[in-house]
């Protein structure tokens, strides 16, 4: 299994840069809390309508810090011109993305960690009644974002306005993953929750991060290489 | 693709058009519907109902655009053709112009219907969310520079496999969803002659649309090889 050592090497290599820095965590971590902070403002306060929109807030949130922390992510290595150097690196190709996303996983999974129970603090949500599917969907989102978004953000490295097209470009791809998360959510928040809806919408995701890993492994060097 | 494609498919999409105008508007029988009761159902679409044959016909060749777009990309990042990507930009081009048509039909059925302009109702959000991966196909061609053939047909590629995806959650989201299950579906015999040639017509005239972009798009390229080969040469100053 050279490959999945190459490639948690990778991912290392990553989360070892952030580990000493912390840029990206506490930049994230912040803007996910301050997001918190707004919703409570911009939403109506009160236990039933908290119950209706807690799932798109933790959604949105995730997208939101998502986006901002990959395309950071990926900066670190135009600023030295070290993708090349990766890519050049005698590994597979692979390995290279593979690591990528699995880093990118580590740190939507950051946020999720912070942003979760803030927003069950603030809000008085009910989001942890039934932790065990809720964490599995949000690691199935978490590596949904990171394993489309890695292909994306590498392949933008050079492009001037990759900030604007980042979101331009996951957003959409993005939908099903998101309306998924936010479904199965509200299915574990309701007052009754519907285990066999949150049940079917984290086979769902299962079945479409598996589908669009299987494809960026195919498309992802013939998308970074020039 | 020689140079009677485009005249030949736009003369059949002109004739086809005016064929489907005359039978939607003389021939096809008025939306009347009837509830159990057998009195008048409030709810018929009556004269509304033509919209139907052109929001359809554009909505076929919207889908079919996806999936040409998406078949075409793989062919170029396979094998770096710059003809693949032609097909994929023009095709895309092409369905953004669909779409809109789709959309806006859409919401004007929607008005008759349902009395509201916007429905979450399942086909109409297919639609739209397939829409914006065309969008955004056609944002990225225009602004990510260099290398946004490659990436433009990443996201072409990805629009396509999320296609099933799309179609299932639209079928079970949680989101509000009309009761108007079957509205296309179940055609009446009287009215399926007029539908078929109509999106006959419109994917005669999609073809029309995409080759002559295609062609447009190669002979912007060979002028610029030409004139870059000019400049070497020193002819051209």
């Amino acid at each position: 299994m050279g490959l999945l050592r190459h490639a948690a090497r990778v991912a290392w290599k990553d989360l070892r840069i952030e580990l000493r820095s912390r840029e990206i965590v506490y930049t994230m971590v912040f803007f996910g809390a301050l997001l918190v902070v707004i919703y409570s403002f911009a939403f109506p306060n009160d236990a039933r309508a908290i119950r209706g929109s807690v799932p798109g807030m933790l959604w949105v949130s995730l997208a939101f810090t998502g986006t901002i922390g990959l395309g950071r992510a990926f900066d670190r290595e135009r600023e030295n011109d070290t993708m090349r150097a990766l890519l050049l690196a005698p590994v597979p190709r692979l390995a290279v993305f593979l690591g990528k996303a699995l880093a990118t996983t580590a740190l939507v999974l950051t946020v999720a960690v912070v942003c979760t129970p803030l927003l069950a603090l603030f809000l008085q949500a009910p989001l942890f009644a039934h932790p065990v599917p809720l964490i599995l969907v949000v690691v199935l989102g978490a590596v949904g974002i990171a394993v489309i978004g890695s292909v994306f953000a590498a392949t933008l490295l050079k492009v001037r306005s990759r900030d604007v097209l980042l979101p331009v470009i996951l957003y959409p791809l993005l939908v099903p993953l998101f309306v998924a998360g936010t479904s199965c959510t509200a299915a574990l928040v309701a007052e009754i929750p519907n285990f066999d809806a949150a049940w079917y919408w984290i086979q769902f995701l299962g079945i479409y991060d598996a589908a669009f890993l299987v494809l960026s492994i195919w498309v992802f060097e013939s998308l970074v290489i020039e | 693709m020689n140079k009677f494609a485009v005249p030949l498919f736009a003369t059949l999409a002109a004739v086809g058009i005016a064929v489907s105008v005359y039978l939607v508007f003389f021939v096809a029988p008025l939306e009347y519907s009837y509830n159990e009761a057998g009195t008048f159902n409030g709810s018929s679409l009556f004269f509304n109902q033509k919209i139907f044959y052109f929001h359809v016909g554009h909505a076929f060749w919207l889908f079919g655009a996806v999936f040409v777009s998406g078949l075409s990309s793989i062919g170029f990042l396979s094998t770096r053709d710059p003809r693949w990507d032609d097909v994929a930009s023009a095709s895309t081009d092409v369905a953004v112009a669909f779409g809109a048509v789709v959309l806006l039909t859409g919401s004007i059925w929607g008005k008759a219907a349902w009395d509201v302009w916007w429905q979450w109702e399942p086909r109409l959000t297919m639609s739209l969310l397939l829409w914006l991966v065309l969008v955004g196909y056609v944002l990225v061609r225009k602004f990510a520079g260099p290398s946004a053939d490659r990436i433009a047909a990443g996201m072409a590629i990805f629009g396509m496999v999320g296609v099933p995806f799309i179609y299932k959650m639209v079928g079970q989201s949680s989101h509000p969803a009309a009761g108007s299950q079957g509205v296309v579906a179940t055609l009446p015999p009287g009215e399926r002659g007029s539908f078929w040639i109509s999106v006959a017509s419109f994917l005669c005239w999609y073809l029309a649309l995409v080759i002559s972009r295609v062609q447009s798009t190669r002979a912007e390229r060979e002028l610029r090889e030409l004139r870059e080969r000019g400049l070497d040469l020193g002819v051209l100053q």
